[in-house]
């Protein structure tokens, strides 16, 4: 176990250093950079430009620029903001809280409501139910969320006027029924595409069990449908969706880009947009960062549970 | 309606199974009649297709459900107090009480007819709780018992391990052991020991002629090994393109087969003491079982049949004719085939 956990550890290290790479790059090589800011003001030189640029460390080829990062971020170093000298770290840590509530809202609606139509859609395959669930799920899978966002925005805040356009909370107002009230809205919106894809795998992972000889098997002894449903089709459906649930982990904190943007959400999802638009290269590497060693623990945790439901998987 | 004797436990007429597919309805068993007494071990004999399988999953009502799979007929199944339920009119919840307690079944491939997810004694213990009422604690203590029974070593260490843990023979005593829980009047075994080694396969065999002879259950045995027909049936089913084509009990059957299938089938078993003898090749029987869905005219069989007569074979399917003292057979030219006719 441990020298699995050892080996895991490694793979994950060579990873991040070709994700902190290619990302570096890529950030490099996009047109612009943090002086365009200055320079669109039209009042300052090129050597006053020169000077800041110097003063950055941004005259120096791009490897060493790299080195110097890789460096610094070996030593928990994460650097400082372009724009407000915050260190990047601190400002991650202070977008992780808007996300998170967002994020865990709407994946534990769109898990326990996918789960549940997958069900009964597999249970009672090709019925009325399965058909409109199946066609919904098309529906909600193939609308853009910024249409679907705006949409909400103007149905229930603009015309109806039940629920805010945006924000975390109304400035002045710190109850959490004020918040409740703000969270509605995105959650909503980000719920509806992955209550939609979970409730496909659900189903599926529900079919391919139900069709398993040892539910016969469950049948021929004479044991309730119920019991049948939860404990032999249920239990062995779920073990896929573990994997699944397990890619959704580094979403739930890295945000996501567009509801936060449209409903002004101040979580990860925003920094990120806000950061590259800025040209922030700190806080973007910083972010990439962040989300790739998520996406690197949500697999490895994935598959530490995937070995404790699954009798035949021993981690070695 | 058949006088029934008092030991028969399961009597099956009539017993027709049709799937709805786009290709319209596939008959996969048609008008099949037996019994099973007490005691008693039939085979079901026939190729794969033959519709043996869907007669044992009919009888238990786990066909797929009614609109994708119909089944027609009458099964009466006689439990222990005297009572006789007609298992095709019975309403679900008394299904499922006689489903693992009076009746129970052993499947083909031991490794997916269990859950992988829960262990053996869990899953022994599954069908007593429900069946016999019995505490959890109280069930495992029994599933011990049963693992026992079918020879399994170590019983109460084995009970909490999973499936994957067993070998292939360990995991089909398990199942049998499962089946065997509350007891069953009637135990249904689908090729038990195809998927197992030869050796081990003996030793199954050996267990289910052990067990029955204790419990005096009823078995139906299928298979399409004809070796293990011989081995533990008393009497003998053979079926063909969902009809039943032969029977008889297990002696006469071997002895003088009178169907041309049956004596093919025969034919086809591999004999140690022909190796070699006259250079004589091991007899097949020519070309395949018929497309259920298009099925020739009259005798199923005739396309393949060394006797058939053009004509004769292909006017009308054969009626299952008595010929002989519990001796049923369906071919119209069975009369004419007789070794001492033909002499």
């Amino acid at each position: 176990m441990s020298t699995y956990l050892l080996r895991r550890l490694f793979q994950a290290l060579v990873l991040l250093l070709i994700v902190s790479a290619v990302g570096f790059s890529i950030l490099h090589l996009a047109p612009g950079g943090p002086l365009s800011q200055f320079a669109a003001g039209g009042e300052m030189t090129q050597a006053d430009l020169d000077r800041i640029a110097r003063d950055m460390g941004l005259d120096r080829p791009l490897p060493v620029q790299y080195a110097e990062w890789l460096w610094h971020m070996a030593q928990g170093d994460w650097g400082r903001s372009y724009r407000d000298q915050q260190p990047v770290l601190h400002i991650i840590v202070a977008h992780l809280g808007a996300t998170l509530e967002l994020m865990l809202t709407s994946t534990l609606i769109a898990m326990a409501l996918g789960s549940w139509i997958g069900i009964l859609g597999a249970m009672r395959r090709y019925s009325l139910f399965d058909s409109l669930a199946t066609i919904g799920a098309m529906i909600a899978v193939s609308i853009p969320t910024f249409w679907f966002g705006l949409v909400v925005i103007w149905l229930f805040s603009v015309t109806l006027g039940w629920l805010p356009a945006g924000n975390r909370y109304t400035v002045g107002d710190g109850s959490w029924l004020n918040q409740l009230h703000h969270l509605i809205a995105p959650s909503m919106v980000l719920a509806l595409v992955s209550t939609a894809v979970w409730s496909r795998y659900m189903r599926s992972s529900m079919l391919d069990v139900i069709n398993q000889d040892y539910i016969r098997t469950a049948r021929s002894k004479g044991i309730p449908e119920r019991r049948i449903l939860f404990r032999h089709t249920v239990r062995n459906a779920l073990l896929p969706m573990i994997t699944i649930a397990g890619l959704q982990l580094p979403t739930l904190l890295s945000g996501a880009l567009v509801t936060e943007t449209i409903f002004t959400w101040p979580g990860m999802g925003r920094l990120f947009l806000d950061s590259i638009n800025y040209r922030d290269y700190p806080v973007v590497m910083g972010i990439l960062m962040f989300t790739a060693v998520l996406v690197l623990l949500g697999s490895l945790v994935a598959d530490l549970l995937y070995g404790l439901a699954d009798p035949r998987i021993r981690l070695a | 309606m058949f006088p029934a004797p008092s030991d028969e436990v399961l009597s099956v007429r009539n017993l027709s199974i049709g799937f709805r597919t786009p290709g319209g309805i596939l008959p996969a068993v048609q008008d099949v009649s037996f019994s099973v007494r007490r005691g008693e071990t039939l085979a079901l004999v026939g190729e794969s297709g033959s519709g043996k399988s869907i007669t044992s999953l009919g009888i238990l009502r786990l066909t797929p459900p009614a609109p994708f799979c119909q089944v027609r007929g009458e099964v009466i199944l006689r439990t222990p107090d005297g009572r006789a339920h007609d298992l095709l009119a019975l309403p679900e919840p008394e299904m499922r009480s006689l489903r693992g307690d009076a009746m129970a079944m052993v499947f083909q491939e031991p490794m997916t007819s269990l859950n992988p997810v829960h262990t053996i004694g869990e899953q022994i213990a599954e069908a007593v709780r429900f069946h016999r009422g019995l505490g959890k604690r109280a069930a495992l203590g029994r599933a011990a018992e049963l693992l026992e029974l079918v020879g399994i070593p170590n019983p109460h260490r084995r009970l909490s391990n999973y499936p994957h843990q067993l070998s292939g023979g360990m995991r089909q005593r398990a199942m049998i052991a499962m089946a065997l829980s509350c007891e069953p009047s009637l135990l249904i075994a689908d090729e038990p020991t195809t998927a197992l080694d030869v050796t081990i396969q003996a030793q199954i065999l050996e267990l289910l002629q052990e067990l029955q002879q204790k419990t005096r259950m009823a078995v139906i045995f299928i298979t399409h090994n004809l070796g293990v027909v011989a081995e533990i049936a008393d009497r003998v089913m053979v079926m063909y393109a969902g009809r039943v084509v032969e029977q008889a009990p297990v002696v006469p059957l071997f002895k003088a087969p009178r169907m041309p299938y049956t004596q093919g089938l025969l034919r086809s078993v591999p004999r140690l003491d022909w190796a070699g003898r006259r250079g004589e090749k091991l007899a097949a029987i020519p070309g395949n079982v018929p497309d259920a869905l298009a099925p020739p005219s009259g005798c199923a069989f005739a396309p393949r049949c060394e006797h058939h007569r053009p004509g004769l074979c292909d006017a009308a399917v054969p009626p299952l004719e008595a010929s002989g003292a519990d001796h049923d057979v369906r071919c119209v030219r069975w009369s004419e085939l007789l070794p001492e006719a033909a002499a």
